[in-house]
């Protein structure tokens, strides 16, 4: 019986250290790629093409930084990354804060205002959530000429709203359906009417899921290449796209600290958020897969 | 009926009414739209005429293409596999009472934070063969260590494979792990009782129940797969050649870049019906039980 009970504990130790063993050379395998961007980002050419790779840097240098946020050229234009990224704040702020409050009137509606086809207009704005947008760009390309938005930032921001629709509606549905009917309905004998309802009892419980709507939106749009490719040229880039380019660049000497400097500056905002909010954004992450 | 309520009777639908019209417009007959061309004689600008199927013959004749449908097989196929085992297997580890668990899940998941341009220009550094991994690899003593995938045309798509894996596995885990936060703990120790070893339990009980995450992982990852762009471009440039091509960069490429506009919607319709075979029933059964949940 003693042994018994020594050999168990035994196997349990093993146990642990099989589970403690993965769990740490996993999370070094994900967190690899971020170490090599960050200190390639701060070591010196020269250091780099004599042959340092995942060390830690001999002399930290900010020159790449420097050089990536406005110097590198991308196409003919030297200015750096930085007015692609004021192109894309200037491109998520509006469609964040678009896409969620239209998504969160929907969903008021979809919910506490039931009526019929109400499920087959749910229904059909969900396939939206996975909508290859291959299928769209062609159409789209051309309705944003007949506007004169194409290759502009309204053009991005209504692109982006128009298909952020779908997700956001399907966060505030499935997050009101939870909240009791008898709520709006007090509010109605007592005389609110439609907006008045949704300012003053929905959006007040709301704001767990307005963090995981703009968060969402904030990630999806902000990464986003597709479009962004598709619909800008030159100047009007989002990020994304100019980072691209920054990498593509075949003349001379490539410049991976300057590579590595820029994916960093693309990558900040959304690890920020992430960093701050990661909750949140696993909800969001989660919400197109459990059904609330 | 007072005018009022009247209002109240309408003012939703015609509150949500253009959303619904920008939804029918942009998704559904923009969708029209991409069939019709594809239907038609566009080459370089779009044209409204019907010659039948023969953008799709072209596209099936197209080796590019033949190529671009084998990668995304192989690329789906692979990345499903493991996306799934590690993300199963992480969670189920967390599922231990481990110390620092919530930081352990933000690093596992924090790739799913970065933009697929980001994570392919860092995988394309890092699999450089001349400065990057396998140079390390060397140093450390394995002089014979050869490492150069991201440059073999036969090779190249592995190396999408493990970017697009990195990316996604936390993904995976998160959806797991809620899977399995959710089951009643007493029926592991009503088995533990019965004598039932630990890894047993699992694989005969735990993973089983698992199903309904199984299914929304695996359609997930389907979808992030078989849209792939972003991330096959800034990691090889669909090259080297085309040896990395995937549907929708030959579907970018058809349109955009070599005025094949004909052939770019056919190969926009063939990933759309892909998409909406798996989508379509998931969604459908999803709404079903839902409906019956209340």
């Amino acid at each position: 019986m003693h042994t018994e009970a020594r050999s168990a504990r035994r196997s349990n130790q093993i146990g642990r250290l099989f589970i403690y063993g993965s769990l740490i050379a996993l999370a070094a395998f994900y967190l690899m790629p971020l170490w090599v961007m960050i200190v390639t980002s701060l070591k010196s050419l020269d250091e780099i093409y004599g042959g340092s790779f995942i060390g830690v840097p001999q002399a930290i240098t900010f020159e790449a930084w420097n050089k990536a946020w406005q110097e590198a050229c991308i196409g003919t234009a030297c200015t750096g990354l930085r007015p692609y990224f004021i192109n894309s704040i200037l491109m998520v702020v509006p469609a964040v804060i678009l896409s969620t409050g239209i998504g969160a009137i929907n969903g008021y509606i979809l919910t506490k205002w039931r009526f019929t086809g109400a499920n087959a207009i749910f229904g059909l704005l969900l396939f939206g959530c996975f909508l290859p947008f291959q299928a769209v760009i062609l159409p789209m390309a051309q309705v944003l000429g007949r506007l004169h938005l194409s290759g502009t930032i309204p053009g991005l921001v209504l692109v982006h709203t128009v298909y952020g629709i779908s997700f956001t509606t399907l966060f505030f549905r499935n997050y009101f359906i939870t909240i009791p009917d008898e709520l709006t309905r007090a509010a109605q004998i007592d005389g609110a009417g439609f907006f008045r309802i949704f300012f003053s009892v929905m959006l007040p419980t709301a704001l767990p899921i307005i963090v995981v709507s703009c968060i969402w939106q904030f990630t999806q749009i902000w990464n986003d290449f597709l479009f962004g490719v598709s619909f800008t040229a030159g100047q009007s880039s989002p990020i994304t796209v100019a980072l691209n380019n920054i990498v593509n660049v075949t003349m001379g000497r490539k410049q991976y600290n300057v590579d590595m400097a820029a994916a960093m500056i693309a990558a900040i905002p959304t690890l920020f958020v992430y960093v701050v909010a990661g909750r949140y954004f696993v909800r969001g992450l989660t919400a197109g897969a459990v059904k609330g | 009926m007072s005018l009022k309520n009247k209002l109240d009777l309408w003012l939703p639908r015609l509150v949500l009414s253009p959303s619904l019209l920008a939804v029918l417009i942009a998704v559904y007959l923009f969708i029209v739209w991409t069939a019709w061309i594809s239907l038609s004689s566009s080459q370089m600008v779009p044209k409204f005429d019907f010659v039948g199927l023969e953008q799709y013959v072209r596209l099936w004749s197209t080796p590019r293409w033949h190529t671009a449908v084998a990668n995304l097989f192989i690329f789906t196929t692979l990345f499903l596999a493991i996306t799934i085992s590690l993300g199963l297997f992480l969670a189920i580890l967390l599922d231990q009472k481990v110390r620092a668990e919530g930081f352990l899940r933000a690093v596992y998941l924090y790739p799913m934070a970065l933009s697929f341009i980001v994570t392919g220009t860092a995988w394309k550094w890092i699999l450089n063969p001349t400065l990057g991994l396998q140079k390390v690899v060397n140093e450390l003593g394995w002089t014979g260590f050869v490492f150069d995938w991201i440059t073999q045309p036969s090779f190249a798509i592995y190396c999408v494979v493990i970017a697009a894996v990195w990316q996604s596995t936390g993904f995976a885990m998160a959806i797991f792990l809620a899977g399995l936060r959710a089951i009643d703990t007493s029926i592991i120790k009503a088995a533990q009782i019965e004598g039932a070893s630990l890894p047993r339990i699992y694989v005969s009980v735990i993973v089983p129940m698992l199903r309904p995450a199984f299914l929304s992982v695996i359609v997930l990852l389907s979808y992030i797969s078989i849209k792939s762009f972003d991330l096959v471009l800034a990691l090889t440039n669909a090259g080297p050649g085309s040896a990395t091509e995937m549907p929708s960069t030959f579907m970018f490429a058809a349109t955009f870049r070599r005025n094949q506009m004909g052939v770019g919607a056919a190969s926009a319709i063939m990933m759309l019906m892909t998409v909406a075979a798996i989508i379509v029933p998931y969604l459908y059964s999803e709404l079903r039980e839902d409906r019956n949940a209340h």
